[in-house]
């Protein structure tokens, strides 16, 4: 320990460390300290002239260790090792004191903070002298790649690696591809047709030879590693071949269930019960609704029903004997792009969604505004089915709560606006409102839209109703009071249909997955992501990463940059075919390991095994590929027989003995 | 909070967090600027699984008025399955300190996510003033 020469560099972060720890002073202390043999503070140690710093008084003062007070080491550890390693250094010879978020940001007290921050520099620099050079290891990874979900995230990420080389499986848990996206009509700010852009991309999705569909399936179980992930894919029985059916219709034309709610169009419609979803759908193969077809219902009670699908298909498609199945899969890295799911309208029953029928969510109308919906374009009153002569979109249902769902949707306000404008085209005469808090117009072309929007006679008002009620009798329509922030007045505004633009909110398959993968959520129910800034798509987990919303509420514009960012991702993680993992993991000493077994059945990897030699003797075994680091077998080994590395237990001991001993 | 009184015993926390979720969660509450005493001291650890009832008999030996190990909440371990294993320990830990004399009571064991930073805060407010009423590690004062 004597041999250690430690430079300790302390970061000012601007004023945020600064402000209230006396870097000064703490330098002072430092410098007393043992093994510490240089001492230098910087206004900003992650910028260049900082590492610079770094890097030059490594090589100028014959540092062997470094310590780094500064922010915490889940923003720039991995920062600093290369500087390290750029400074001639093991990247492993460093420690790093958080004087930031656990001091400086949690503390007004200056006197107080720059004493804390002394503990936690000195904590540092024992653990500091005590550190050991490690290298970083070696997996080779398999270069192919599962993405969870095919709405316009998935779709992206696949696109972008497939086209790069990469086999993608896509597993959907839908009969078709194309996700929300499919169900609307027009995009904002630009007001192109959805379908027009999606299509196109679900059919190169289909044709691409690197990309395989598992559509109708679901992610089962995942095991496995970076690298090296095992998932099984449970698959869905279509009853219909995908390789004898020609999409020919004469199935759903002739099948005589016809009232089934149709899902695609939120219920505005009905369907068969085989089908396919909609018109474009990839893989355009049908699929039986069991719980709504005559046969499979008929054999509830013994008896063969109907069958007619079976029977008009010419190429003997139709086979009920179909059942689930699983596939296993070994890719190297996981895209999860499982999107979100619209916030439950009717859990905010002042807006009478459920109640009224003329109360429909902004997803019913892209369905009624679109040209392949339940009425070819026309807006209705579901109640009447007649021409409204006012509508009204209400922003922010189920958003921007103080005790329900905290977050902005980011897609109301425009959806709000595209919607109203094209009502506005479509029937000049139908007088049209819009009731919001503040017009979040934040994207590229969407202050534009707005504008125009309020040339086109538009009635914009600043406030949300309170309740909504209907009229009864004749002329039945819905009626509401609002205060307009704009008039400073109460007014009451009676209108025919009413549009509510709800959130997003987080599947109901997020928790399952954050099970199977090992991820987890931010408060909002979304999956967190490893870093808002620096690692927006990773996840903690290493080697699964998110593609939009089900990270958080997006619209298409931002969606697609995130999904197009996973793509890159991954390719940065797979193209060399090789991994390099942090040497953090455990290790055994075979002189005292006793062979006793206690610490295999705690490893939740498998990664260690008990070998027996040739006299005889047992010994545990760490698989390196499979060890992620986290200790717990070190923990149990009666005998000290299992070093963690860069958290072995002296060097936890040292840090535990300078955090209560000045 | 940090204003106290001169000369009234302030309480010195040692606290194991997991990098996952506890140290996260703190880290969280430091971008919040939330404030709370300044008794704790963090020792990183990958995993709750990885604390040793040595590192807790280490600390309190050396003074430390109470230990707080935080991890994943059961279910969510980063590890699969970690803190389970954290929790067998320190329900052993806890009988052993009970016959060595200390209070158990001065060892914690909290689940912290990477979003509960307010629980974070709490937690060590909380543990403060407990440990103000507990008075000092009786241990110190046999040095």
């Amino acid at each position: 320990m004597d041999k250690e020469r430690i430079g300790v560099f302390l970061c000012h972060c601007g004023t945020n460390i600064a402000h209230t720890v006396d870097i000064g002073k703490v330098k002072k202390y430092v410098e007393t300290l043992p093994g510490v043999v240089f001492v230098k503070d910087y206004s900003y140690m992650c910028s260049d002239p900082g590492q610079r710093l770094v890097k030059e008084s490594i090589k100028e003062n014959g540092l062997t260790k470094v310590v780094i007070a500064a922010c915490t080491p889940r923003l720039h550890e991995s920062t600093f090792r290369e500087t390290l390693r750029e400074g001639g250094l093991n990247p492993y010879n460093l420690e790093i004191a958080n004087i930031r978020e656990h001091c400086s940001w949690v503390h007004d007290n200056r006197e107080i903070a720059t004493e804390k921050a002394k503990d936690i520099i000195r904590m540092a620099i024992m653990k500091a002298a005590l550190l050991e050079p490690l290298e970083e290891r070696e997996i080779e990874a398999v270069k192919e790649v599962l993405i969870v979900g095919a709405g316009i995230a998935g779709i992206s990420t696949a696109l972008i690696l497939a086209n790069s080389g990469i086999k993608t499986y896509i597993v959907e848990k839908e009969p078709s591809i194309g996700g929300k996206m499919a169900q609307l009509d027009k995009t904002f700010p630009t007001l192109d047709c959805s379908a027009c852009i999606l299509t196109p991309l679900m059919v190169d999705v289909e044709r691409n030879p690197l990309i395989e569909i598992l559509s109708y399936s679901e992610v089962e179980s995942v095991e496995g590693y970076i690298g090296n992930f095992k998932v099984k894919v449970r698959r869905k029985p279509r009853y219909v071949r995908k390789d004898l059916c020609t999409s020919c219709g004469l199935c759903w034309e002739n099948c005589p269930s016809k009232n089934v709610p149709n899902e695609f169009d939120l219920g505005l419609s009905t369907r068969t019960a085989i089908y396919i979803p909609f018109l474009q759908a990839v893989p355009a193969i049908p699929v039986i609704d069991a719980e709504n077809c005559r046969y499979f219902q008929g054999l509830k009670e013994g008896k063969e029903r109907c069958k007619i699908c079976q029977k008009k298909c010419p190429v003997n498609a139709v086979d009920y004997t179909m059942e689930e199945s699983f596939i296993e899969l070994e890719v190297g890295a996981i895209v999860v792009a499982t999107g979100y799911e619209i916030f439950d309208a009717s859990q905010r029953p002042q807006y009478g969604y459920g109640k009224y029928k003329d109360v429909i969510i902004g997803l019913q109308f892209e369905r009624l505004i679109s040209a392949s919906g339940p009425t070819e374009g026309g807006i209705i009153r579901p109640s009447n089915g007649q021409i409204p002569k006012s509508v009204t979109f209400i922003n922010c249902v189920g958003s921007k709560e103080s005790d329900g769902n905290q977050w902005c949707c980011r897609y109301g306000c425009m959806a709000s606006l595209k919607q109203a404008l094209q009502v506005r085209e479509k029937y000049p005469e139908v007088e049209v409102n819009i009731c919001f808090t503040d017009m979040r117009a934040f994207g590229k072309g969407y202050e534009e839209l707005y504008r125009r929007c309020r040339k086109t006679g538009i009635n914009f008002i600043n406030g949300l109703p309170s309740e909504i009620y209907e009229t009864y009798g004749e002329g039945k329509h819905l009626y509401f009071t609002v205060f307009d922030g704009f008039l400073n007045e109460v007014i009451r505004i009676d209108t025919d249909l009413v549009v509510l633009q709800v959130n997003m909110v987080s599947p109901k398959e997020t928790g399952e997955l954050v099970k199977k993968l090992g991820l987890c959520t931010s408060g909002d129910g979304f999956f967190q992501e490893a870093h808002a800034k620096l690692r927006p798509i990773e996840t903690p987990t290493p080697g699964v990463f998110l593609a939009g919303t089900c990270q958080g509420p997006k619209d298409i514009v931002d969606t697609v940059c995130h999904a197009k960012g996973a793509g890159g991702d991954v390719l940065k993680l797979l193209q060399k075919g090789i991994i390099k993992i942090e040497p953090i993991s455990a290790e055994v000493n075979e002189e005292l390991c006793s062979g006793c077994g206690m610490c295999e059945p705690v490893c939740p990897y498998g990664a260690i095994v008990i070998e027996v030699k040739e006299d005889g003797k047992r010994l545990a075994k760490v698989i390196q590929a499979k060890c992620v680091g986290c200790g717990t077998c070190v923990a149990t080994c009666p005998s000290d027989a299992i070093i963690a590395h860069n958290f072995t237990t002296e060097q936890i001991i040292a840090q535990i003995r300078a955090a209560v001993s000045p | 909070m940090e204003t106290e009184n001169e000369g009234e015993f302030e309480p010195r926390i040692v606290a194991f967090l997991c990098n996952w979720c506890s140290y996260a969660g703190s880290d969280v509450a430091g971008l919040q600027r939330m404030k709370y005493p300044p008794t704790v001291r963090i020792i990183r650890v990958m995993c709750s699984g990885r604390v040793e009832p040595s590192f807790i008999l280490e600390a309190l030996r050396d003074g430390a008025d109470g230990v707080l190990v935080g991890g994943c909440h059961i279910g969510d371990c980063h590890y699969i399955s970690g803190n389970k294993k954290c929790v067998a320990r320190i329900a052993l830990t806890k009988e052993l300190l009970k016959q060595l004399g200390i209070n158990p009571e001065r060892l914690r064991l909290e689940w912290i996510s990477s979003s509960e930073s307010g629980k974070f805060v709490k937690i060590v407010e909380d543990f403060t003033k407990d440990l103000k009423k507990m008075g000092q590690n009786p241990l110190k004062s046999l040095e």
